[in-house]
């Protein structure tokens, strides 16, 4: 298991490993992406009280939980390459964030578009609403700061310290936004979504928030071994690899 | 070691005070700062009072917040510019406890000043009374998170050509928490309510951040200066 690991660090290995891995794992994304959408759109029955509006919930859910996945996988894969200096570790951090920031994009732009149907507003200071554009920001934050610094091993490792401390900040600023808006309005709206979720709506939920992670594995992959290539370009593998074509 | 350590402290201490007071013109530029931010409100919004009263504590805090963070950028910059932090980074203390000296001495000469302009202002504003002295606790508890938070930005971007606005970026996000419960409480002190709960969570906030924060400081400052 663990010679497994250590192999898989190498950034030769890895990007034969990940070159066989590729397509299985784009295959299975589609497939598992069509099939949840058309149980999503067709076969999961409308909503009692928001009727059919309701399905960008089958968009919106997954985005959200991949924005936060996606910072803590970011966190832990620049903690590994603070730590034991793996530079396959720095990769996936470095290409981590922008996906991360689109999901969280994707999940506050979807919100918008439910909210206005919902609560006939395109943006309300809830809670989880302030603490995802926050996360955005703390992703933005980590974006510029690696672009900002020239030397890629540099940047990976100031990129990691932030996310670090992003990580430590996330559950105070999610737990004072909360707060900060119970204080000022009592109930809020999003209390609704609280119901248990019936199991016709939770399958396409559960196989589309797979779908998501599939693709966000899939995407990860396909930029890391660009950039492995790129990084390692003076390296014989690498020549070789690129001639052969 | 150990008393090696607090005496090292201390030196670093007395060196960046001395170094404030040798340039003591720079040091009002925050408080300016501070001063014509607050006042730019009522020429913006409306110099009535009951409107100028709700907004006190938001605005009064918001821009303590961006004064202290445009303050920071002295913190490092010049040390990393002649090689002193460098050496200090090279010494066999820790570096997170000279950083935790720093970040003081940077706090005694930009924040508390700060704090002490703060009344003024909120009688500017129409602050209610009740509520100036809560403003004044929540300053004196939040603005050290303020410097010890931010001291990571400035480490993260010394390095850097055009590392103020980046800073800001990096580092406006992880105010919010102070700046929520600190605002909150002088509204809440202004209605005439109990702030201890907010007050505690500062305080709580403050020791996170003094036990954290430097470790975090001396790790960027580490790769900055690489």
């Amino acid at each position: 298991m663990w010679a497994f690991f250590h192999r898989l660090a190498s950034p030769r290995y890895f990007y034969f490993f990940t070159g066989r891995l590729l397509p299985w794992l784009g295959a299975l994304c589609l497939s598992t992406t069509l099939v949840g959408l058309y149980y999503a759109l067709f076969l999961s029955p409308p909503d009692y009280q928001q009727g059919e509006s309701y399905r960008i919930m089958y968009i919106h859910v997954p985005a959200a939980w991949m924005s936060m996945f996606i910072y803590v996988l970011m966190a832990v894969a620049g903690a590994i390459g603070l730590i034991w200096k793996i530079k396959l570790a720095d990769i996936i951090a470095a290409n981590s964030a922008p996906i991360g920031a689109s999901f969280t994009f994707l999940a506050l732009v979807t919100g918008a578009l439910w909210g206005k149907p919902m609560w006939g507003a395109w943006w309300v200071w809830d809670a989880r609403l302030t603490s995802e554009l926050i996360l955005l920001f703390l992703y933005l934050g980590v974006i510029a700061l690696n672009n900002a610094i020239t030397d890629p091993r540099n940047a990976a490792r100031a990129s990691a310290v932030l996310a670090l401390v992003g990580v430590v900040n996330i559950p105070i600023i999610h737990y004072s936004v909360q707060w900060w808006n119970t204080l000022h309005q009592g109930s809020t709206v999003i209390k609704a979504g609280g119901p248990a979720i019936h199991i016709s709506m939770l399958i396409p939920l559960l196989l589309m928030a797979a779908a998501f992670k599939l693709f966000y594995g899939w995407v990860l992959l396909m930029q890391a071994r660009c950039e492995l290539l790129e990084r390692e370009h003076n390296s014989r593998w690498v020549q070789e690899e690129v001639l052969s074509d | 070691m150990k008393n090696n350590s607090l005496q090292a402290f201390v030196t670093v201490l007395k060196r960046d005070l001395t170094l404030a007071y040798r340039h003591r013109s720079e040091l009002a530029n925050p408080l300016l700062f501070f001063v014509i931010v607050v006042s730019l409100f009522p020429l913006g919004v409306s110099p009535e009072s009951k409107i100028l009263q709700t907004l006190a504590p938001g605005v009064i805090w918001v821009a303590a917040l961006l004064a202290a963070m445009l303050s920071l950028d002295s913190l490092f910059r010049s040390d990393f510019a002649d090689g002193a932090l460098e050496q200090m980074v090279l010494t066999a203390h820790p570096v997170s406890v000279l950083v935790l000296a720093k970040v003081l001495a940077h706090w005694l000469v930009t924040g508390l000043p700060l704090i002490v302009l703060a009344p003024l202002l909120g009688v500017l504003l129409f602050l209610p009374a009740d509520a100036m002295l809560t403003l004044i606790y929540t300053l004196l508890l939040g603005t050290p998170v303020l410097s010890l938070i931010g001291a990571i930005g400035v480490a993260l971007t010394v390095g850097l050509r055009r590392g103020g606005i980046l800073l800001s970026l990096l580092v406006l996000p992880l105010y919010i928490p102070v700046l929520i419960f600190a605002a909150n409480a002088v509204n809440v002190a202004a209605d005439g309510l109990s702030v201890s709960g907010q007050l505690y969570f500062l305080a709580a906030l403050l020791v996170l951040a003094i036990t954290l924060a430097p470790l975090a400081v001396a790790a960027a400052l580490r790769i900055s200066l690489a």
